[in-house]
């Protein structure tokens, strides 16, 4: 028997999770439409590569990852695109984000994929092909796991499979772990394989008898070696993978440190099922498992096309008539959904439908009567109710002392404040201030950089030209004394009133000689301007060709105009 | 008795020599409480304050020339830090003047002509052109000053708000809606 640690704090909430763990995954059925965020992901948004009309196949790209930090997003099922347009997503803002809206053909055609051994393929192409198939984490943060599978810089010894699912409700990996531990493994193989770890532990809350028994029975039927299911007890919230790691292993991951530094790297069992689907069969992400569970009257879980829209999710497990708000996630860290017509994204574990008896509208809040139950349960053993009074006061260099960006936001301390303060909002609300404020600052510093550097330019500029003023100076007085040579003899000749005329007549040659320079210049330019030919017009559209000409009329317009109206002056001078 | 006054001119000597060398080594350059004011102020360079840019107005500051009221890009927050940081009480906006909602410069590309002028205006060069060329801002760089609005001959460059999205949305601070209670 493994001896297993604590973490500090916690909670033990009523963990509703019997409700929705009676029958097997169910599948979703193909919904109307599709309606698919392009930033479903940590990171960069996905660069739409379709356009609207076009049709695609199930598993096709419709998103191109952007940059280093990035994932794919593809077509759930096949279909026609219908817009590619901004649409309400889920989030806590209710702001619209570019989606790509899909009308299903029925047909679920598959575009042509195969898979790899992942013994025989090299590391960067496993990387690339977890990228492009979409794969993030599913546990809800949805980083790009791509990212989380290097091993270069930090030896990785141990790899954590995630299966705690400590938030109330959610079920979703629960039923995966009992029905498709095998492929769970292979994927923990797969990711083990990428990290070069050397054991791998899942963490399973104690409250999954089922999926610890089926978990255990993969590890022992396929013979994994140096991989240990372990039961962790069940106290919220037990799956944050800081958490844990502190429970599996001991390991404390300190403030500002990532767990790879400390030798262990985390993944959520969802994704170890995707990563082996991914690489071996070349099924990128398409869809997840969802937990519809609350106000319904049969609480499953259902595997859902991503983009799939809540309202036509609900509908298929029985959404009661007085469900007043949808929620996506858990009751402790949700969101509330802004419509029913948000698609299902790669960050959605559960769909909780409220009714007003079941999550009544938060309580009033009162005054904080410092009790310190939530320093009492916060996991990460900060000071709640100081967090509170410096957010609640914009006292934000005061809350980075007190730590506040340790802060998982995981609401164990609104859950117990007896006062009924949302503890959470203020601090998500002063870690956007302090963000902000950061923003800011370097948008002041580089504003800064630029108007010094500008300032420096044009002081440079103004020096420069007093030196080449000075230097023409200086070389029209070197030129000068040939020039003055003769000017003795005309200064001698200067009583003769024939030789001023002459001189006259020398003068008005150098300026005829001049003006002929100039005329040529002149020409020499025009030349030059009719030859060449403007660069930017070849291959053009022939809407910016149409533009072009609108442009040429209006321009040879003003110039008529011009034209006429000095004529006009002429005329008028004359 | 003489010996003890020269003990005392001696020391005295020794120490004026040491505070006078210390004054030349450790000379500041300039007045630090002027880039204090300065790192305060937002750096739009837009000299709605009156001075040609956030420097200056941070020398009258220092100089105690100027209010510390002056710079509606600041905001009341900016008033706030100016006020603690120099030691005086906080003072309001005048009338009229206020923080504005954050925006760029936006030219619109079939009226410009190419003159210039919105060049040699812009503090930070964030105006991409060259005579008779394309004008175009570069966003990221615009601080809103709104400075080359002026001298455009054509009219052709607006500013544009900031919209909010998803990227720039941020939570707000709790407020909570008030419930009507019945008297008991």
């Amino acid at each position: 028997m493994r001896q297993l640690f604590k973490f500090h704090g916690g909670v033990h909430a009523e963990t509703h999770k019997a409700e929705s763990t009676r029958t097997p995954i169910a599948q979703c059925a193909i919904p109307s439409k599709l309606v698919i965020p392009l930033h479903q992901h940590v990171g960069n948004r996905a660069v739409p590569t379709v356009q609207v009309g076009e049709r695609v196949l199930k598993g096709q790209i419709i998103g191109r990852p952007e940059g280093r930090l990035s994932s794919a997003v593809h077509a759930s099922t096949s279909g026609t695109v219908s817009a590619i347009d901004m649409q309400t997503v889920a989030h806590f803002s209710g702001l619209p984000d570019l989606c790509v809206t899909i009308i299903p053909d029925g047909n679920d055609e598959w575009i042509p994929h195969s898979g790899v051994d992942y013994k025989q393929t090299p590391h960067t192409e496993l990387r690339h092909r977890l990228r492009e198939a979409g794969i993030v984490g599913l546990g809800g943060a949805v980083f790009p796991s791509d990212m989380k599978s290097y091993s270069n810089k930090h030896k990785i010894k141990t790899l954590v499979l995630n299966g705690a699912e400590c938030e109330p409700y959610i079920t979703c990996d629960d039923l995966l772990m009992r029905e498709r531990a095998a492929d769970i493994l292979h994927g923990a193989e797969v990711l083990r394989e990428l990290l070069y770890a050397e054991e791998v532990l899942i963490g399973i809350e104690d409250n999954k008898p089922e999926a610890i028994a089926a978990m255990q029975q993969a590890v022992n039927d396929d013979r994994h070696a140096r991989m240990e299911v372990i039961a962790v007890p069940t106290l919220y919230p037990g799956g944050g993978a800081k958490q844990l790691i502190r429970v599996l292993t001991g390991i404390e991951v300190a403030a500002g440190v990532r767990s790879t530094e400390m030798g262990v790297q985390c993944f959520n069992v969802a994704t170890a099922w995707c990563a082996w689907r991914a690489i071996t069969y070349g099924e990128p992400l398409l869809a997840r498992i969802v937990t519809v569970t609350g106000n319904v009257e049969r609480a499953q879980n259902y595997e859902v096309l991503l983009g799939t829209p809540v309202d036509e999710l609900v509908v298929q497990a029985g959404s009661k008539p007085d469900t007043y708000k949808h929620i996506m996630g858990g009751p402790m860290m949700g969101v509330d959904l802004p419509s029913g017509a948000v698609g299902v994204t790669k960050a959605t574990n559960c769909i909780i439908e409220a009714s007003p008896a079941m999550f009544p509208p938060p309580q009033p809040a009162m005054p904080c009567i410092r009790c310190a139950r939530c320093a009492d349960v916060c996991p990460a053993e900060l000071q709640p109710q100081d967090l509170y009074w410096f957010a609640k006061s914009d006292n934000f260099g005061k809350t980075q002392e007190f730590s506040l960006f340790d802060c998982i936001e995981c609401g164990a301390c609104a859950y117990v404040c007896p006062s009924h303060i949302p503890l959470v909002q203020y601090y998500r609300y002063a870690k956007n201030e302090i963000w902000q404020r950061e923003k800011e600052q370097q948008a002041a510093e580089l504003a800064r950089e630029r108007h010094e550097y500008r300032q420096f330019r044009i002081e440079r500029e103004k020096q420069e030209k007093a030196e080449r003023l000075a230097q023409k100076e200086k070389a029209a007085l070197a030129a000068k004394p040939p020039a003055a040579t003769p000017l003795p003899v005309a200064a001698d000749q200067n009583a003769d009133p024939n030789n001023t005329l002459q001189m006259r007549v020398d003068t008005d040659i150098a300026r005829s000689n001049m003006q002929m320079r100039i005329d040529a210049a002149t020409a020499r330019a025009k030349e030059q301007a009719a030859a060449a030919q403007p660069k930017n017009t070849v291959a053009l559209t022939p809407q910016q060709q149409a533009e072009i000409a609108e442009i040429e009329a209006r321009r040879a317009k003003f110039h008529a105009n011009a034209s006429h109206s000095g004529a006009d002056d002429e005329s008028s001078k004359q | 008795m003489i010996a003890a006054l020269l003990v005392m001119i001696g020391i005295s000597l020794l120490l004026g020599a040491v505070l006078g060398f210390s004054a030349i080594k450790f000379h500041v350059e300039g007045n630090p409480l002027v880039e204090k004011i300065d790192a305060v102020l937002p750096q739009t360079q837009c000299g709605q304050c009156g001075y040609p840019g956030c420097k200056p107005y941070a020398e009258a500051i220092a100089k105690g020339e100027a209010d510390i009221n002056l710079c509606p890009p600041g905001g009341e927050e900016g008033i706030r830090k100016l006020a603690e940081l120099l030691g005086v009480d906080f003072k309001p906006f005048g009338e009229g003047a206020g923080p504005k909602a954050k925006s760029v410069a936006f030219i619109d590309e079939n009226i410009c002509i190419g003159c210039t002028l919105c060049l040699q205006a812009c503090p930070v060069d964030a105006i991409v052109g060259a005579a008779k060329q394309m004008h175009t801002i570069i966003a990221s760089e615009c601080t809103g000053c709104e400075l080359c609005l002026a001298p455009c001959p054509v009219d052709c460059i607006s500013m544009h708000t900031i919209p909010q999205y998803i990227g720039n949305w941020k939570w707000q601070y709790p407020t909570h809606s008030i419930v009507q209670v019945t008297a008991r």
